[in-house]
């Protein structure tokens, strides 16, 4: 088996504020097998360079987007880069097929609570539902999806001390990503990949 | 003259062998000038008797380094430190003197010559301290502030010193040396005191204290503004002397220490624009004096005394160092200076100074001490002096590390400091960069060489500093050593590549962004080692260009992204354009092939620009593009 090789393409406007993105890709740093990309810190005026992009896109084998949830979606740095970056031809049409086989997902924090997002709930809609467009990307692109790597009321977790079970939570997760562990259908099963790590946890089995 | 010349040539070989092995060896360059001092004056006696007259004049150094000091020392930093001034600078005079006086009585000496003995111990070596502190770099540690704090005392304190000292005489040898006094009587220097009663020698010196600070104040910096005016850099270091010369003469005209007060007419002028111009000005003067003053220290020592009297020497010597330090200890420990800061102060002034040769000299005039001892009590002062440098290698090599693994055991602070900025050139370009900087909290230190641009920011209170940035010295006194990054922003291209070169060379670790006037000016700056470059006038233009698009009605967005394009382009192909001027073979940077590439470029960009018209997916120009028609029949396959 060769490691897989992990993308990290992270969006957050604000980092200096930022208490749950911030600790997550610092800890990221340095792992074998992982490139971190802060993707307001290259494109501070949006001006992102296509081809270099998409350069790294095929070097990689796994990609995550990493983002604090804004209205719903994705901050707009993340959209302008799906925007520019997924040209038809390269990731889609009858040409475009550089990312088949890749594997995808979000790796988000949200200020909501996880009740909130169900359909009888605040929110209406759950995270997966509103990740829809991106999933519907995964698929255009032939990409393999996966659901959403989360953490609930965000604003609150410092407080709490949720953040470093969180964080180790999502070592553990890119670790299994890099060593090609985790079991794709098992994890498309569960509505978060949060879940899908604490199944293995109890249950042993991956 | 020619023997003037063979002096000179003497002491300065004697330096310049001496000082640069000392510093390699970890020794300082003090303990270098002394060891040059000993070999030129007792070992092989190339210099003799002069040395004395000599370090009269080299003593001026020290008053140049207390200007330096003054500069540095703000009004109000000099007030906060008052306590510790005369708390623990009193405390220090006092203990000192006290206990080396009981001492000198246990030994059977009359109280007045035990109590002078005990005066001229308790100073220590102004020159010597604050040298070595500067050189390793210990000036900002709280051991050497409160260090400092004593030596200030120390020089205010010669002044009544110098005054009680006569009350002490011997009537004995009053009675001998009457005669010669009398003959003397008639050379006595220029004052303006001799003879005044004790109310009007006060009035005199509160006058002289408030003439230095108006004068300091108000008149100093018209002048220096004046003068700055007519670019003559030689009559501005003449002015800088001449204000510093002047202050020292008239100290030593109403009896006042001349280091007291140009330090105080340093502090007058440390909140001032030519700060950082004044100290490059002064700071060779001191440095040369200052060694000079050392070596005089070394060639004084008189090889015969002290092997005559070696055990006596010896154990004056080493008991002074060892009560003045017991007594800082102590003090160290009442005041809470603490760790390597305690053993700091403690070390560093345990020797006797060179006021103590001064008022060796002084006791002898007005037969306090008999000739024979202020000769053994000079050869204790100077090999205490001698000594010191030792102290300062033991503080440094043995005792800091101790404290230091300590202090590293300590969690990192997670505090990212930015560090400081220097901007060269106040004009357009620099004023902008300074306002957006400390807008953000980066600390900026700004240089410009027009008086009238450092005045006017210094209205719209822009702490602007007067001086030519090009000038090595003064980018090392505004703090290049410590600085992240300097911004170059003069209006001289020659100077501006320059400055680069410079920097580039001397301070590998600072940043180094600058303002290119044009194309050529750019490459060479780049040449030069610039890391960060734009154009002056490239992004203004780029930006008119696009608002005359908008105005023609070309959709603002559509007109922004060309923009980024035109960018983009130009962006790939400098280095490619750079590359053509550096390989001059044909003899000049702008040739043939550098043109070639040049109009390439241009049809690169009317290429990426005219990609809407032809419709297709260009690959320079990579910005959103919608797919192609007729896409969708692909895609519901």
């Amino acid at each position: 088996m060769t490691a897989k090789k992990v993308l990290v393409l992270y969006a957050h406007p604000s980092q200096a504020r930022s208490e749950v993105n911030q600790p997550l890709f610092k800890a990221a740093h340095g792992m074998d097998g992982v490139t971190l990309i802060d993707l307001y810190g290259e494109y501070p005026t949006f001006n992102i360079d296509i081809g270099k992009e998409q350069k790294r896109l095929l070097e990689h084998d796994v990609i995550i987007f990493q983002f604090p949830l804004f209205w719903y979606s994705t901050p707009a740095i993340l959209k302008e880069w799906q925007d520019l970056v997924l040209e038809h031809g390269f990731a889609y049409g009858h040409e475009g097929k550089a990312l088949k086989g890749k594997t995808f997902f979000c790796a988000l924090s949200a200020g909501g609570m996880e009740e909130a997002y169900q359909t009888d709930g605040f929110n209406h809609f759950t995270i997966g539902e509103l990740l829809q467009p991106l999933e519907q990307m995964a698929r255009l692109t032939s990409m393999e999806y996966l659901p959403p790597f989360a953490l609930f009321r965000a604003r609150s977790a410092t407080e709490e001390n949720r953040i470093e079970a969180h964080v180790a939570l999502w070592k553990k997760l890119l670790k299994f990503l890099i060593e090609d562990k985790v079991n794709k259908e098992k994890a498309q099963e569960t509505d978060l990949l949060n879940h899908y790590l604490n199944n293995i946890n109890a249950g042993g089995q991956s | 003259m020619n023997e003037v010349f063979i002096q000179a040539f003497i002491y300065l070989v004697a330096a310049v062998i001496a000082v640069p092995i000392a510093k390699r060896l970890g020794l300082g360059s003090v303990l270098g000038y002394l060891i040059a001092g000993v070999v030129i004056g007792p070992v092989i006696g190339l210099v003799g008797k002069e040395t004395q007259a000599i370090q009269h004049f080299a003593e001026f150094g020290v008053v140049m380094m207390l200007f330096l000091v003054g500069l540095e020392l703000e009004p109000q930093k000099l007030w906060a430190m008052r306590s510790r001034l005369f708390g623990l600078g009193g405390l220090q005079v006092a203990g000192t003197t006290a206990v080396i006086m009981g001492i000198a009585m246990l030994f059977g000496l009359v109280w007045t010559v035990a109590l002078t003995i005990g005066l001229i111990f308790s100073l220590s070596s102004t020159a010597i301290v604050l040298q070595t502190f500067n050189e390793k770099e210990l000036g900002k540690t709280e051991g050497a502030e409160n260090a400092f704090s004593i030596l200030l005392f120390q020089d205010i304190a010669v002044i009544p010193m110098l005054a009680f000292i006569p009350l002490l005489a011997l009537p004995k040898l009053a009675e001998h040396t009457e005669a010669l006094h009398a003959a003397a009587k008639h050379q006595t220097e220029l004052s303006l005191i001799a003879g005044l009663p004790g109310w009007t020698y006060g009035l005199v010196i509160i006058t002289t204290i408030i003439t230095v600070t108006v004068v300091g104040h108000y008149l100093s910096r018209p002048l220096f503004r004046y003068i700055a005016n007519t670019g003559l850099r030689e009559i501005f270091t003449a002015t800088t002397l001449m204000l510093v010369i002047g202050i020292a003469a008239l100290m030593n005209m109403v009896g006042l220490s001349p280091a007291l007060g140009t330090f105080l007419a340093g502090v007058v002028l440390a909140n001032s624009e030519f700060r950082h111009e004044l100290k490059s000005d002064i700071d060779p003067f001191k440095g040369l004096l200052l060694g000079l003053f050392f070596i005089t220290v070394g060639a004084g020592i008189d090889f015969s005394i002290l092997f005559n009297e070696i055990g006596l020497i010896c154990l004056l010597t080493f008991g002074v160092i060892a009560i003045k330090a017991t007594v800082l200890y102590l003090l160290s420990v009442i005041f809470h200076v603490k760790g390597s800061n305690r053993w700091l102060l403690t070390l560093s002034l345990a020797q006797a100074g060179e006021f103590g040769f001064v008022l060796l000299g002084f006791t002898l005039q007005n037969n306090v001490l008999p000739a024979a001892l202020t000769r053994t009590l000079s050869l204790a002062v100077a090999l205490s002096m001698f000594l010191t440098p030792g102290l300062f290698i033991l503080f440094e090599k043995i005792i800091q590390p101790h404290f230091e693994t300590k202090a590293n055991e300590r969690e990192e602070d997670s505090i990212d400091e930015t560090g400081s900025v220097i901007i060269a050139g106040m004009g357009r370009m620099g004023q902008v960069i300074n306002r957006l900087l400390v807008s953000n909290g980066i600390k900026t230190v700004v240089l410009d060489y027009e008086t009238f641009q450092v005045d006017m920011m210094r209205k719209l209170g822009t702490k602007a500093y007067y001086g030519d940035a090009t000038r090595p010295a003064l980018l090392h006194t505004s703090g290049i050593k410590n600085a992240s990054a300097i911004v170059i922003a003069i209006d001289n291209q020659e100077s501006c590549v320059e400055l680069v070169k410079y920097i580039r060379h001397s301070y590998p670790d600072v940043k180094i962004i600058s303002r290119a006037f044009d194309r050529g000016h750019y490459y060479r700056l780049r040449e030069a080692g610039a890391e960060i470059i734009e154009s002056e006038t490239y992004h203004s233009a780029l930006e008119l260009g696009v608002q005359t698009m908008k105005a023609l009605g070309v959709h603002p967005f559509f007109a922004e992204q060309q923009k980024v394009a035109y960018k983009n382009i130009e962006d790939q192909k400098s280095d490619l354009l750079y590359e053509a001027w550096v390989d001059d073979s044909e003899g000049e940077r702008f040739d043939s092939k550098f043109r070639k590439l040049f109009l390439q470029l241009e049809e690169h960009i009317a290429e990426a620009m005219g990609k809407d018209k032809r419709g297709i997916h260009s690959l320079a120009e990579r910005e959103w593009t919608p797919p192609p028609k007729g896409y969708i029949d692909d895609l519901e396959l």
